[in-house]
């Protein structure tokens, strides 16, 4: 059995057992990254040198017997939206091509204070805006299940990393399901932790009051190791909680054990009716009621001002991008274009630079976002929105008076073929509809496989009230034991050879 | 409707400094007037009486000690400058001509 086939925990129990080396298992990874990633292209840049001295220097402190961190010497690759020391950062923008951050953000030094040999960086949407990688200024990622088709966004490129055995982890970043939409459509775990639970401390900003960072993986107890790797307060994030992380890998070991009883699990109905395919609600169904075969007892909960979250998403999203992006102005970094036209002025180059630097969606976005917090206009949206956010914290507030957890479909659709939904904004937007109260209210939330319709995998969502993530671990672990039971081997193990793929569409 | 014409793009092109060119101006007009439509809603869901929420989890002034720290050198900060000199980012100037 190939080494990259193996979850990041078995890859690490062998490293732990000497079985195997760091260096081989890093080698293994750059070796399927050059064998498929011309077909998925879920790499924007890979970094084999650093990799490799990394690994090399794990394996030296291994045969010295030094006290090393449980994923020491696990490959892992990084959302180019977070920034890599020595390594080019573009968050998928042309407007950044080229730059060479010379520090890491937070989440990438506890990375490799885990001493986690890092592979290279993962496409995405331009700033992550985008729900397909079709965004993405340098080309889009490819679905590893179908070529043809989108791996989700905005993260597509980490869950495809994944998915394709190009890396066991990977970090991702999630606004309003860029880490669990394309977990989703990919057959892979993401989970976005409690808002404040990671730091966003050198992560490219989309929206500040939404993002938060957090793990891609193919099983919830990798996603649980890569979690409490990063999780913890950081005094260089204002929005990071100053408290102890929650006990997440355990969560996920004790759920494994398949033992549910007592948990009350609320259905929401509004996230699961219009809008959703029938397939991927027959895969939801399903998993409820191999929930209730684990002892849980499952619930319906009513969340009216659901209805309005996709609306104040929009408002809240474009606004707060609209202000962030603003510091790509062609002074600091990146590129600079129309300086030396006659009568240039330092706003004429800003102009110029950001005209050519932002892409169809950004551009969208920064003018959505400017309308709404403009004089005339700001009450009527950006203060409405934020007063729809109020709402939807009661609605959970309420739902946890009745429940434990919740649990939804993770995204209304399987993947759609690329280019289908580039020219429609709105319903590209859709993709994101499960997945966006629990960024307004900075709940948890993560994706699991939920079986295959059609050929091609859905996900299942669970969300718990804020800071505690450990309840969702525990809930997606013992979920996960109990389908992987039932299919006889894990979703992801399934997915069609990537080589075969693009070998049909060569002949087509 | 919404009222977004192509001039309240270019307006909000201006005040958001992107030169967009007049394909861009017609598209994005047609656009958002549609986003605009699906997401005016969230006004006749919310009333006075409703609190904002600006942050999901509220924090309130989180400072850390006023001890000075390692930062980024002069060099570092330029490094990745378009444009730099004497130690400065380089930029156009910042006044047009007078007419």
């Amino acid at each position: 059995m190939s080494l990259t086939r193996l979850t990041a925990v078995e890859q690490a129990d062998l490293l732990a057992r000497k079985q195997v080396s760091s260096e081989e298992l890093t080698q293994a990874h750059l070796d399927r990254i050059d064998e498929v990633d011309s077909h998925v292209h879920a790499f924007l840049a890979v970094s084999p040198d650093q990799a490799l001295a990394e690994a090399r220097s794990v394996d030296h402190d291994r045969a010295t017997n030094q006290d090393l961190p449980p994923l020491a010497g696990v490959p892992i690759a990084v959302k180019d939206l977070l920034a890599t020391k020595g390594i080019p950062t573009t968050a998928g923008s042309k407007i950044l091509e080229g730059w060479i951050p010379v520090f890491d953000a937070t989440v990438v030094r506890k990375v490799k204070q885990a001493r986690m040999p890092i592979l290279g960086k993962t496409n995405l949407d331009e700033f992550a805006m985008g729900s397909s990688t079709e965004f993405s200024a340098f080309g889009p990622t490819h679905n590893p299940w179908d070529l043809t088709r989108i791996p989700g966004g905005s993260g597509g490129g980490s869950a495809a990393a994944v998915a394709a055995f190009e890396a066991p982890l990977a970090l991702g970043s999630d606004t309003g399901g860029s880490i669990r939409q394309p977990a989703a459509v990919t057959g892979t775990v993401g989970a976005k932790p409690t808002y404040g639970g990671v730091s966003r401390q050198g992560g490219v900003a989309l929206a500040s009051s939404l993002d938060q960072v957090g793990p891609a993986a193919r099983t919830v107890l990798d996603a649980a190791y890569l979690h409490e790797a990063i999780a913890g307060w950081d005094p260089k994030d204002s929005t990071s909680l100053n408290e102890p992380p929650p006990a997440i890998v355990h969560a996920a070991k004790l759920g494994a054990q398949g033992d549910l009883t007592g948990m009350r699990i609320g259905v929401v109905t509004q996230l699961k009716g219009e809008g959703y395919e029938p397939g991927v609600l027959q895969r939801f169904e399903e998993a409820l009621e191999t929930l209730r075969g684990l002892g849980a007892s499952i619930e319906e909960v009513d969340c009216p001002s659901f209805d309005y979250s996709f609306a104040a998403y929009c408002l809240i999203m474009a606004s707060e991008a609209s202000s962030n992006v603003a510091r790509f102005e062609g002074i600091r970094h990146g590129l600079r274009v129309g300086e030396d036209e006659p009568g240039a002025t330092a706003m004429t180059m800003m102009s110029a630079t950001r005209a050519a630097g932002f892409g169809p969606e950004v551009k969208r976005r920064v003018i959505l976002g400017t309308y709404a917090l403009s004089a005339g206009y700001y009450d009527a949206y950006y203060g409405s929105a934020q007063k729809v956010r109020t709402l939807i914290q009661r609605d959970f507030a309420a739902a946890w008076e009745q429940t434990d957890a919740l649990v939804t479909p993770a995204t209304p659709f399987t993947a759609f073929p690329l280019g289908e939904k580039v020219e429609n904004p709105l319903a590209m937007y859709l993709c994101d509809l499960a997945t966006i109260p629990s960024n307004l209210a900075g709940i948890p939330g993560m994706s699991l496989p939920s079986g295959l319709v059609d050929g091609l995998p859905a996900g299942i969502q669970v969300l718990a009230p804020v800071r505690r993530d450990e309840v969702m671990y525990r809930v997606a672990a013992a979920l996960e034991a109990a389908l992987t039971a039932q299919w006889g081997s894990p979703l992801w193990a399934n997915a069609p050879d990537i080589l075969r793929q693009s070998g049909k569409e060569d002949a087509r | 409707m919404s009222d977004i014409t192509r001039e309240e793009v270019a307006r909000l092109a201006d005040l958001a400094k992107i030169a967009l060119t007049s394909a861009e101006l017609d598209r994005l007009a047609g656009q958002l007037d549609a986003i605009v439509d699906a997401v005016a809603v969230v006004s006749g869901a919310v009333d006075e009486s409703i609190p904002a929420t600006s942050h999901p989890i509220e924090l309130t002034n989180v400072m850390r000690e006023d001890i000075p720290e390692p930062c980024l050198t002069n060099e570092e900060s330029l490094a990745a400058a378009p444009a730099a000199e004497d130690g400065f980012f380089r930029v156009p100037r910042l006044m047009g001509e007078t007419p």
